[in-house]
């Protein structure tokens, strides 16, 4: 069997890689993807626990998540298409109607 | 009615309320109605009152406590430790003060209801010369320093709103707060008196605070003991009220209130209040030496200085004005030289007279329609002849001719005065010449006004006599000025001065010096010192007649020939000038300067609007952090999710931190 700390490590791996990607890059749907990968890293984290302790709670939790993804995605692509159609780019940049 | 004693001050607040309130659209009918029953039944209580004095009491002091107003009890040992009531006296001194105030104030109501007859805000000037009797009423009657000042303040306020009752005028309203303003200075040291004795004593109320200072030893020359610096500052306010040396200038501008305005208050009663509260506080001023002696420098000094320049007045009640101050003064005078009852048998006198002065002034100026200056009148004595006779007799009084009132009042205060030891001799010189100069100004007023050739336009100006609701009081005032003296006058023929022995229980035997001549030879003193007033007094009339009536040229060229001194006496030494380069041109320097624009402006509505500023400042630097820029945004959310992380593990990176040392 494999150790739990091996998922564990894997898990923050990919939800490091997923925070610096939401930082860094500037096209939204990378952004997204890395919303994405972050959700993703730490559902595998539930799983992993679940697995140790011999309890459901962690797997229970990651259906939500993914419920919650799913949803996440339709808005967010929704968001996405109507900003490429707006302003005919996807830089995140581009998005400042706020700015000073 | 002495147990009851209330009602005198009480009816014409009454009446002050009722005119003051509801009087706005009644007829002047129902306004007199209300303020002259107010005054009139007030002045028929005070006789009763006087009366059960008198005849059911004996003359004995009278004191009667209504209610509690300050009480400070004393919660260790019992007692009080300051108590300041609605405490009601009578005495000898207040008989007269009461008698006086109701019995001319309600005279002088009378003649408002003819001379206010076609002005405006009728109301409203009864109801506050109603409101002046009551402050007046209480001042004479409280029976401790706190109630006192309560009517002094009271009277300070009463005459705030009547010299200013034109107040459209900006003279008249400038008088006013002249007025008030000259007053709050005096007040200031009558407080810090009160303070000082109520320290010192720990009572303020009049037969305690006097029964306890009595035993203390008296204070020389040169000690600057507790009761010196108490009457000094007493007679500080005192001078303020009393229009003395130097705080006199806020009376002659007074003038610009109704002229029965002047009459009641700034000659009559008001005016006198600075003179009753050193009589009355007599036991503590004859405790200092210094106290009384400043005390008669002042007042004579005021009667000279006034004197002389209501020589050179045009204004028929600047002349009046100045006469008052100068009176005044007569009565510090004889205050200060001991003779505490010639001061007060003066007050009353010159009540009579100057309010009989001041109201036939008025009467004058209204068959004038309103002019006031003496050079344009002349030869009214055929046209208005009461008008005439009453003020002739009040000129003859004020100047001191015998029988009448004045040459008693001022005789005992000169007698007093010469044989005060030591030193008394320059007072009564320099009182006779004020006398001399009296007698000069107000025959210069007569014969300026009513004798000569006639120096106005008979088709502008249409002399009339005035109603009978104005010379009815100026009749009764006659009276009053020609009998007024008649209680000291046995003395004169050998007998008792009936009006000193009536004040005696008050102020005790006075002329301690007497004691050291014969009763014939003090006798004998009293006639010739007569004998030289009453000369004094008609070479000033003498003086007045010849060069006004006989050499009606001459005044003008003296004038010129003495260019220097007619100058500085017309326009009154320029004290007022003085005062405003002196006093209120730095108040105002500094009031302008630092107080408005330094601590106002910089250091108030700094402090607010640097306040103010402050938060903008805040605002425009943490605004930054909403840059606009998505991905700023999610560098704090990520920045704040770290932060979360490091409290939540801060415990265990310390441990881990501490293990690896």
């Amino acid at each position: 069997m494999v150790p739990t700390n091996y998922y564990l490590v894997l898990s923050a791996i990919l939800f490091g890689l997923g925070t610096v990607a939401f930082v860094f890059k500037r096209n939204i749907i990378t952004i997204f993807m890395s919303i994405e990968l972050m959700l993703n890293a730490v559902n595998l984290a539930f799983v992993a626990f679940s697995q140790a302790f011999g309890k459901v709670h962690g797997q229970v939790f990651v259906l939500f998540v993914i419920v919650v993804a799913a949803a996440e995605a339709a808005v967010g692509l929704g968001i996405i298409i109507l900003i490429q159609r707006n302003r005919q780019s996807l830089n995140v940049e581009k998005v400042n109607l706020l700015k000073l | 009615m002495l147990d009851h004693l209330w009602i005198i001050p009480l009816l014409p607040l009454l009446g002050a309320a009722t005119n003051g309130l509801f009087g706005k659209n009644w007829p002047n009918k129902v306004v007199n109605g209300v303020a002259l029953n107010a005054t009139g039944f007030s002045f028929l209580a005070a006789l009763e009152a006087v009366r059960e004095f008198i005849y059911v009491r004996n003359q004995e002091l009278f004191r009667k406590e209504f209610f509690d107003w300050i009480v400070i009890p004393n919660l260790v040992s019992g007692g009080n430790l300051f108590r300041a009531g609605f405490d009601l006296q009578m005495d000898q001194l207040t008989v007269v003060m009461v008698l006086v105030v109701t019995g001319v104030g309600f005279l002088i109501h009378i003649y408002s209801t003819g001379y206010m007859a076609h002005e405006g805000g009728y109301y409203r000037f009864f109801s506050y010369l109603n409101l002046f009797m009551f402050f007046m009423l209480i001042l004479v009657l409280a029976a401790n320093y706190v109630l006192l000042f309560v009517g002094w303040e009271g009277v300070g306020l009463s005459s705030y709103l009547l010299i200013g009752f034109y107040f459209l005028k900006k003279s008249a309203s400038d008088a006013g707060k002249k007025a008030f303003i000259v007053n709050r200075i005096g007040d200031f040291g009558f407080m810090l008196g009160m303070f000082l004795l109520f320290k010192t004593f720990g009572t303020l109320d009049f037969t305690q605070l006097f029964a306890k200072a009595e035993p203390w030893s008296h204070e020389g020359w040169g000690q600057f003991g507790t009761f010196t610096v108490a009457c000094l500052l007493l007679f500080m306010g005192a001078c303020g009220k009393s229009a003395q040396l130097p705080l006199y200038v806020w009376l002659p501008d007074a003038m610009e209130g109704p002229t029965p305005v002047s009459a009641l208050i700034h000659a009559a009663t008001m005016v006198t209040a600075g003179v009753y509260v050193v009589a009355r506080s007599h036991i503590l001023f004859t405790h200092s030496e210094i106290a009384m002696v400043v005390v008669a420098v002042v007042g004579c000094a005021t009667a000279f200085f006034a004197a002389t320049i209501g020589l050179v007045q045009t204004d028929i009640k600047k002349v009046l004005a100045y006469s008052t101050v100068s009176q005044l003064g007569y009565m510090f005078l004889g205050c200060g030289v001991g003779a505490f009852g010639a001061g007060i048998f003066h007050l009353m006198t010159h009540a009579f007279f100057k309010a009989l002065l001041f109201l036939a002034a008025g009467s004058v100026i209204h068959a004038m329609g309103g002019e006031q200056n003496m050079l344009h009148m002349g030869g009214l004595s055929k046209k208005i002849k009461v008008t005439y006779w009453t003020m002739l007799i009040a000129t003859l009084a004020i100047a001191g001719f015998p029988p009448l009132a004045g040459f008693f009042s001022k005789d005992s205060i000169l007698y007093a005065a010469f044989i005060r030891e030591p030193g008394g001799h320059p007072l009564y010189i320099v009182g006779l010449l004020t006398a001399l100069l009296t007698s000069f100004y107000m025959f210069r007023l007569i014969f300026l006004t009513f004798h000569g050739q006639q120096r106005y336009d008979e088709h502008h100006v249409h002399v009339h006599e005035s109603p009978w609701s104005m010379l009815g009081p100026l009749a009764i005032l006659a009276v009053l000025s020609i009998v007024g003296g008649w209680m000291a006058a046995p003395s004169f023929w050998g007998g008792e001065d009936r009006f000193a022995s009536f004040l005696t229980p008050v102020f005790g035997v006075a002329h301690q010096a007497e004691g050291a001549m014969s009763e014939a030879a003090a006798h004998k003193l009293e006639l010739s010192l007569a004998f030289v007033a009453v000369v004094a007094a008609l070479i000033g009339l003498l003086t007045a007649f010849w060069l006004y009536l006989k050499q009606p040229g001459k005044p003008a060229e003296i004038a010129k020939s003495l260019k220097p001194i007619y100058t500085s006496l017309y326009n009154k030494y320029y004290v007022d000038e003085l005062y405003g380069a002196a006093i209120v041109k730095p108040l105002l320097a500094i009031s302008t300067n630092v107080l408005w624009k330094v601590i106002d402006v910089e250091a108030i509505d700094g402090t607010v609007n640097g306040i103010a500023h402050g938060a903008t400042a805040t605002g425009d630097v943490a605004r930054r952090t909403q840059s606009g820029n998505t991905r700023s945004y999610a560098v704090w959310v990520v920045i704040g999710a770290l932060a979360v992380l490091v409290i939540i593990f801060w415990p265990a990176i310390r441990a881990l931190a501490g293990g690896a040392q």
